[in-house]
């Protein structure tokens, strides 16, 4: 496999997915069990990929400090009802200044 | 009260759509830093539109591992935009043709906004304001950081790490803060998929666990259906 096929493989197929979910049947969509798993699966995915890009790196565990303490920050500025660009703007400098400091 | 509420769609779209498009420049940096052409970068940008899957299939190449497991990695990383697909379904309302260009849009960064916003209305504003304004800047970026490696240094000196992170939490808070009923179901989902997808994440396949975080949510609409 070369590079380019498997760059148009992941093209392809990352598209038929995002078409897929988008397109099921109407008598799946109205299941209400499929309905109440559709409504809560996208918070319980968000959740995981917050910790997963916080404490994952491939597959192992780590706890990588600047990371965490910039997590830190955003959950600080968010109890302070920052404006959402100050959220990201405190984890990415917090991560950045501790990385400075060498930690 | 409608009109507040729909700008509000389109500050948080805006908002979005801006933060989360400068790691584009990681992206192309990473893709060109791992052997891709700047033009791989690009239609990897421009087509399958989707980071997590990008930059799994631009590991592998640097790592110089099988395209082909490579290739099954990014696809499976690719999912939960399926999943995702289930409840934009309704809430977008789209049939027909019009479904072949907003199915590009089906992401995480999008689903989160429109699933913050208090109304369909200002959920449909939401998810295209993020789906427009994300689109742009991570092309423009992804093409800007491909170009410019060697003048970009390590995105983590600037800790655009954190970024992806705190823009999830940053979305998924009001939510999960909110005096509603619903709410306590909420935080047990998210609580059950960081359980599941950490405690997981030593044993599978980067990618896999993050779906993983769907079982606990299956293991409550089948105790509980309404």
């Amino acid at each position: 496999m070369s590079v380019w096929q498997a760059v148009v493989a992941v093209c392809l197929g990352c598209y038929a997915l995002k078409l897929a979910g988008l397109s099921a049947p109407r008598r799946v969509l109205d299941h209400p069990g499929v309905q109440r798993f559709a409504a809560l699966v996208p918070v319980a995915l968000l959740a995981a990929l917050i910790a997963v890009q916080t404490f994952a790196h491939g597959q192992a565990l780590e706890l990588d400090w600047p990371r965490t303490a910039g997590l830190g920050a955003a959950v600080l500025a968010l109890l302070l009802r920052a404006p959402f660009l100050v959220v990201l703007a405190a984890a990415a400098a917090v991560t950045a200044l501790l990385r400075l400091a060498g930690l | 009260m409608e009109t507040t509420t729909r700008s509000s769609a389109i500050r948080d779209g805006l908002g979005v759509g801006l933060a989360v498009g400068l790691s584009g420049l990681a992206f192309g940096a990473a893709a060109v830093t791992a052997g891709l052409s700047v033009a791989q970068a690009c239609v990897l940008s421009l087509f399958a539109f989707t980071g997590a899957s990008q930059f799994a299939l631009a590991g592998v190449v640097a790592g110089g591992g099988n395209l082909v497991a490579g290739t099954a990695g990014a696809l499976l990383l690719g999912v939960r935009n399926s999943l995702y697909g289930l409840r934009l379904a309704d809430l977008l309302g789209v049939r027909g043709w019009r479904r072949v260009p907003v199915a590009q849009g089906v992401i995480d960064e999008t689903t989160a906004v429109a699933l913050a916003q208090p109304d369909e209305e200002s959920a449909r504003t939401g998810f295209f304001v993020t789906f427009v304004s994300l689109y742009l800047t991570w092309n423009a970026t992804t093409l800007l950081g491909a170009v410019g490696t060697s003048r970009v240094a390590d995105p983590a000196v600037f800790g655009l790490d954190a970024v992806g992170p705190a823009t999830f939490l940053a979305i998924l808070w009001p939510r999960l803060t909110a005096k509603d009923p619903e709410t306590r179901t909420l935080r047990a989902s998210a609580a059950g998929g960081v359980a599941v997808a950490l405690a997981a994440t030593p044993f599978v396949p980067p990618g896999v666990p993050v779906l993983l975080a769907a079982v606990p949510v299956l293991a409550l609409v089948l105790r509980r259906p309404r």
